[in-house]
């Protein structure tokens, strides 16, 4: 089907899409503030930095305020997707183009060129945009800002700003209030202020305090279990030692327990700050995932590759690192390997047994990954002394993961794509947590969204704006719950849905997922005839 | 082979295609066997009506409105069609189109759903007057109202579900509305009061021109053919506008079957096993009109859910299982700019409650809430519920329907239908105490 109908129908503008008078004054703050930015960048030398950098993140957070204050406040509360499709810069048009390149060309500096904002040989004072910084990274943890910093706070500010926007946006809906305010909370203190509080105390020799962004789990956190980071935690005693043993429990016990409570959203849209900055910076673009089958096949096939990639690159580190020095620790490669293969073959033998009937294609993505696993960790047993995976080192299997994963995929493509992609390609296509997450969702838990009987009108709002891609009303329109892997639980279908027919809930395991032919409303024996089929 | 061909690729054509596509598929004798074809002259692929003003309003793109990909047909085997029927022959069993092609059919569904009302307005033909019905007014509404600079004001006239999206489409790209409603307060012939009114005044919050007790008299055209500006029946008021939208309910779109010897009235009459009165001739969806109405329900009804369970049950007798259209109890929702509507069960409006239908009302105080149930006086029976701005569940009612629950039994475990998202505030507390307060007392 032609889109013709939209913007190429009519010649004129809608007017609904400009911009009013405050909303103008609005952009011009913030813009002024990304000016100071890009002037920094180019070495402007500001004669007082902390003036000058609270008054770009001052303008920016300022104009963004001013500006969702102007789009929402003065309208009744409700759905506010107006002109979504007409404006550049939410349906792929030159803005959002552009907006895409600069945010790219922004992760590519940062990840693989930091000399071009400033960072510098360490002992050399920063130059450029990451100087700019320094006064705000000296008062938080003592030393000069460094990119990281930068990206903190800027990623960080993006999330409050935007979170504020997006819970005006919502100012209807609690659910949506309460999640945005939770990832706002673990962004600022758990991801931001607390880490750097804590670099600030380790700065005194009396002190070595043990610290990682806690909320971050394995294998989202893939670093954790890197050499300096467990050396890191272990060197500095018991606190360290339970923070290690805290990050396995969150792996093993805390999220599946959790995930099969709530689902995987407690996560995903509560916790995450990866989740934090699509739902808030990325709202503005949740409606351009693909809702294409070929979509979701692709989906599920690059999600549990990255898995069984990430599975593979920390085992082979963790393996590494016991061999390095084999009386320090109790438990050895053997060990190890063995209980690897054992953990791997009790999940997959457990859902083979118990949930057989539940899997359809997945079930051979999953035999597939299992068996990828299981064969390298044999390889590795036998081929024993050296450190070696199919010839290749631990080391640079952990670095391609680092650099194709961690930075290409979840930064450059996954937040510098929003504009194009959507707002969560990463979450969807590549995140090893989320395909975690997924599988136990999909697998046990409680964790559902109903559908309100036969009210489906098949309009397509709820699939339009889930940002997972996720063809909602194929389910709704069949009157069958959605039991989706890759639902984050953002509940913005059900908020979208003008009939009232979704909801997300937490209730038993049984009757979770219904298939029904016929909806209810028709003759009730025909829908016995049915749906008993 | 038989062949089954339908005329109408809306919901009702749609949902009989793919349920005899899903019990022929299990026939695997080649009688059994059966080829679909679906035609329409309105779009090439089945879209959702419903979602029409989305478009309109920049919240969705004209392919998000269909259900499914374009692949889904031919993968199901159902054979599209594209061609405007111009008369049926029901002897040879051959249709004709308008561009001269023929097509011989086994079985024939009509599925031709509505078309908008218009009363004999004079100018009701003008350049920039229009119904909101088919994809092709959607296209027109464009073409007149691209923004607020060359539509500087619109006049919808009618005061029904499709005249109030009608005005929320023009009002989202900021074209001034003027809404002429025929009766005392909007939508009353179908609400209680108290929700009606409270409706009429989100409209006015809305800041549109809600004029009600108000008809119209005539169009007036510039001397291009277009509209100019409308006259007011009652005061004879001149109203500026350059888009006109009639919205005075629908019709069957049957005129093209005048000839064919199928029995028609308003609707395409059919029984209760939805067939003509011509042999392997079935009507389904909006255009149907049933000889007897189904118990308190309209002969013709036009809405989404009842073309939908019309094809599902004319897929069983299509497919060997002969079967009667036997509805369950009467649902429906709407959207009121804001304000989520569903109903379950029956509510009169005030002025059509039969005697023994009594109402209790509770309202918040937010103004955009409210509930209204009806029960019998005599026996205490529930009979039906409105909700304003609290979404309930359509499952809990209905069993409630079916068991004939009394109205304290329903007031009192109201939360059970709730069906609002989670970490919502809930009113069940607050809408009891209304219930004892204006029925105990009064009682007492
Ligand atoms: C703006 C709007 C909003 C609505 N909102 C709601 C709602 O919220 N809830 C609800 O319950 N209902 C709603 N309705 C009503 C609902 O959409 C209709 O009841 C439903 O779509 C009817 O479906 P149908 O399959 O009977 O016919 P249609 O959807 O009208 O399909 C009939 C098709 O047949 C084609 N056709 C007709 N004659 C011929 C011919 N001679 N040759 C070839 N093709 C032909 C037409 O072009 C059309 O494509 C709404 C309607 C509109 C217009
Ligand atoms: S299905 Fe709904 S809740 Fe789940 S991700 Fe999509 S929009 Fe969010
Ligand atoms: S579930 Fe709601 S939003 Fe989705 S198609 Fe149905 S009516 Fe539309």
């Amino acid at each position: 089907m032609s889109n013709k109908l939209n913007e190429s129908m009519s010649l004129a503008k809608p007017e609904a899409n400009n911009l009013s008078l405050k909303q103008k004054i609005a952009v011009t703050i913030g813009l002024i503030g990304l000016l100071i930015f890009a002037l920094a960048i180019f070495n402007t030398n500001f004669p007082n930095k902390t003036l000058f950098l609270s008054l770009s993140i001052g303008a920016i957070s300022l104009g963004t305020i001013l500006f969702a204050n102007d789009a929402y406040l003065t309208k009744m509360e409700g759905i506010k997707n107006d002109g979504v499709w007409f404006k550049s810069i939410s349906s792929r048009g030159v803005l959002a183009w552009a907006t895409g390149i600069l945010l790219t060309g922004f992760y590519i500096i940062l990840y693989f060129f930091p000399q071009y904002l400033g960072q510098t040989p360490s002992g050399e004072p920063n130059t450029g945009l990451i100087s700019l910084f320094d006064p705000l990274s000296k008062l938080l943890n003592g030393n000069p800002a460094s990119q990281w910093f930068v990206y903190g706070t800027l990623y960080t500010v993006a999330i409050l700003v935007f979170g504020y926007k997006f819970m005006l946006k919502y100012r209807h809906n609690r659910y949506e209030q309460l999640r945005t305010a939770s990832v706002m909370f673990f962004q600022l203190g758990f991801a931001f202020l607390i880490p750097e509080f804590m670099s600030r105390l380790n700065a005194s020799p009396d002190y070595n305090l043990p610290y990682y962004d806690l909320k971050s789990m394995w294998p989202l956190n893939y670093y954790l279990f890197d050499s300096w980071s467990v050396n890191g935690l272990l060197s500095s005693g018991v606190l360290g030692f339970l923070m290690l043993m805290f990050g396995i429990i969150s792996i093993f016990v805390i999220s599946p327990f959790l995930t099969y409570k709530y689902g995987k959203r407690w996560y995903c849209s509560w916790v995450c700050g990866c989740g934090a900055l699509a739902e808030t910076a990325g709202d503005s673009f949740r409606h351009l995932s693909s809702k294409k089958l070929s979509a979701w096949k692709l989906e599920r096939w690059l999600i549990h590759t990255v898995l069984v990639f990430s599975v593979l690159m920390t085992t082979a580190v963790i393996y590494t690192f016991l061999g390095s020095d084999p009386n320090k620790f109790w438990l050895t490669r053997s060990a190890f390997l063995l209980g690897v293969g054992i953990l791997l073959t009790l999940v997959f033998s457990m859902t083979m047994i118990f949930k057989r009937h539940e899997l359809g294609k997945d079930a051979r993505y999953g035999a597939i990954g299992y068996f990828v696993v299981i064969a390298v960790l044999f390889i590795m047993h036998y081929t024993g002394t050296s450190d070696k995976i199919f010839l290749i080192k631990a080391s640079h299997l952990r670095s391609a993961y680092g650099l194709y994963i961690g930075s290409i995929f979840s930064g450059v493509i996954g937040t510098g794509f929003y504009p194009i992609l959507g707002n969560r390609v990463w979450c969807r296509f590549g995140c090893p947590m989320a395909a975690i997450l997924g599988f136990q969702q999909r697998m046990f838990s409680k964790f559902r969204i109903t559908t309100n009987g036969g009210q489906c009108i098949s309009c397509g709002n709820c699939s339009t704006y889930c940002e997972m891609g996720i063809d909602v009303r194929a389910y709704a329109q069949k009157g069958e719950n959605i039991v989706r892997s890759s639902c984050v639980g953002c509940g913005i279908c059900s908020a979208v849905c003008p009939r009232g027919v979704l909801k997300l809930e937490n209730d038993s395991m049984k009757g979770r997922t219904n298939a029904n032919e016929i909806l209810l409303g028709n003759d009730v024996d025909l829908m016995d005839l049915i749906n008993k089929n | 082979m038989e062949h089954i061909v339908i005329i109408g690729n809306g919901i009702s054509g749609v949902t009989a295609a793919r349920h005899i596509r899903k019990l022929s598929d299990t026939e695997t004798s080649s009688a059994q066997a059966k080829k679909i074809t679906i035609i329409s002259a309105e779009t090439d692929y089945f879209f959702s009506r419903t979602a029409l003003m989305y478009v309109y309003m920049g919240h969705m793109k004209f392919e998000h409105t269909q259900p499914y990909e374009n692949w889904f047909w031919e993968k199901n085997n159902i054979d599209l069609k594209k061609g405007y029927v111009r008369t049926i022959d029901t002897h040879s069993k051959t249709l004709h189109f308008v561009d001269g092609d023929t097509l011989t059919y086994g079985k024939l569904i009509i599925a031709t759903g509505s078309k908008p009302n218009k009363f004999g307005w004079p100018g009701q033909d003008l350049k920039g007057v229009m119904g909101m019905y088919h994809k092709q007014d959607l296209e027109n509404l464009e073409l007149h109202a691209p923004n607020n600079k060359l539509c500087k004001r619109a006049v919808i006239v009618g005061g029904g579900l499709i005249g109030i999206e009608f005005a929320e489409m023009l009002n989202s790209r900021n074209i001034p509305v003027t809404f002429l409603v025929r009766e005392s307060s909007f939508w009353n012939g179908v609400l209680p009061d108290g929700e009606s009114e409270m409706i009429n005044r989100h409209i006015k919050n809305h800041h549109i021109d809600l004029r009600l007790s108000t008809n119209l008299k005539e169009i007036i055209s510039d001397e291009n053919g277009n509209v100019k500006s409308v006259i007011i029946e009652e005061t004879g008021e001149e109203i500026l506008c350059d888009v006109v939208g009639l919205t005075a309910g629908v019709t069957p779109n049957i005129d093209f079957l005048k000839d064919s010897g199928i029995e028609t009235d308003r609707g395409v009459k059919v029984n209760r096993f939805l067939e003509t009165n011509i042999p392997d001739i079935y009507a389904i969806g909006d255009c149907a009109e049933q000889h007897e109405a189904i118990g308190k329900r309209r002969a013709i009804e036009a809405v989404w859910y009842t073309g939908r369970m019309m094809g599902e049950t004319i897929a069983q007798t299509i497919c060997g299982n002969r079967m009667a259209y036997k509805p369950g109890h009467w649902f429906n929702s709407a959207k009121f700019l804001d304000i989520e509507y569903q109903t379950y069960g029956r509510v009169h409006s005030t002025k059509n409650k039969p005697d023994y239908e009594q109402h209790f009302h509770w309202k918040h105080d937010d103004d955009t809430k409210c509930i209204t149930v009806a029960f019998d006086k005599n026996t205490n029976t529930f009979l039906g519920i409105n909700t304003f701005g609290i979404r309930m569940k359509h499952e809990t009612f209905d069993r409630w329907l079916t068991e004939k629950r009394d109205i304290d039994y329903i007031i009192n475990h109201l939360a059970e239908a709730n069906f609002d998202p989670e970490f919502y505030k809930k009113h069940e507390q607050d809408i009891l105490a209304t219930y004892t307060n204006q029925f105990k007392s009064a009682k007492a």
